[in-house]
């Protein structure tokens, strides 16, 4: 039939401007839908299993120091026998608050928020390059008192996206330990109760909370990040106490290794 | 305008199919690693520190 051969070479469609308009729409709503995805939980996953990483390489290098310590001074082959037992935070050391900004100096760990829950805490509380960031994520307030210390020692993280590492902050149930490693071994804290403030109510992390100015008596760890969840209107603060301290000779604290936290 | 790219690409069906599954692999890396995080900022900011 002629009419179905004069059709068979199909005809290029032409672009038309509805057409292209209605695309571009369609791919706008795909996007949006992705950033959603994207933000309420694949970027939590990425940044997250990130700042894990950075936490486990500072770990595996304080422990391979700790080893050549050892190893340099003569001692016999095999190391002391493992303590496991935590002893008075009276006998912690306390390092001075360190004078670079943006680097990790310590790492947190919370079995309540998840087994293999690590992330490095660094100095300093700006936003892009620690607490935006895919190496560290919590950040230290400068001229709080560091681990060990008497006194406030105060960090901030996000409770949603870049990492999240405070995203089960108010998870924490009272008796729940969290620790706080660095070069010399590990600092317990055990966690006490969660407050409510407004922005501005900064003597939330003064060596007393809520009460500037008064001689700190206890070492206290004051996490701090943004409450209700996906808004800055308040923020939520986590009190812990510290209960224990446990040097690095001595090995890691029972309850990690028993969660499989690895001692490298 | 999806249709006319599809018939701008070079190539039989499974090479132009691999084509668009590279690009579509490269777009999602780049918004995931570059654009978002961006947007994220510009849109959504965040504050988690207590200040005066």
């Amino acid at each position: 039939m002629p009419e179905q051969t004069r059709t068979r070479p199909r005809a290029r469609r032409r672009l038309s401007v509805v057409g292209v308009l209605g695309e571009l729409l369609i791919t706008v709503g795909v996007l949006v839908l992705l950033f959603i995805g994207w933000y309420v939980w694949l970027n939590d996953v990425i940044v997250g299993s990130e700042q894990t990483q950075a936490a486990t390489e500072l770990q595996q290098q304080w422990a391979e120091q700790s080893r050549d310590e050892r190893g340099e001074a003569g001692e016999p082959a095999a190391p002391p026998p493992p303590v496991y037992e935590g002893q008075s935070p009276d006998s912690a050391p306390v390092r001075a608050e360190p004078g670079v900004v943006n680097e990790a100096f310590a790492t947190l760990i919370v079995p309540r928020f998840g087994t293999d829950y690590a992330r490095t805490i660094a100095q300093g509380i700006d936003v892009r390059d620690v607490l935006n960031s895919r190496r560290t994520g919590v950040g230290h307030y400068p001229g709080t008192q560091m681990p060990g210390e008497l006194g406030n020692f105060a960090i901030a993280a996000h409770r949603n996206a870049n990492g999240a590492p405070f995203g089960r902050l108010l998870d924490l149930r009272v008796g729940d330990h969290v620790y706080v490693e660095t070069a010399d071994g590990w600092y317990e804290y055990t966690f006490r109760g969660l407050e409510y403030v407004l922005p501005n109510q900064v003597d939330v992390i003064a060596p007393v909370p809520r009460d500037a100015g008064a001689d700190p008596a206890e070492r206290i760890l004051t996490m701090t990040t943004c409450n209700p969840l996906f808004s800055t209107d308040e923020r939520a603060i986590a009190y812990s106490v510290m209960t224990a301290w446990y040097p690095r000779e001595g090995g890691m604290p029972a309850e990690l290794s028993e969660l499989g936290q690895e001692e490298a | 305008m999806y249709a006319a790219l599809w018939r701008a690409l070079p190539g039989p069906v499974w090479l132009r199919l691999l084509i668009v599954l590279v690009l579509v692999a490269g777009i999602l890396w780049a918004l995931a690693y570059v654009v978002f995080p961006w947007a994220a900022d510009v849109l959504l900011p965040q504050d988690v520190t207590v200040e005066e």
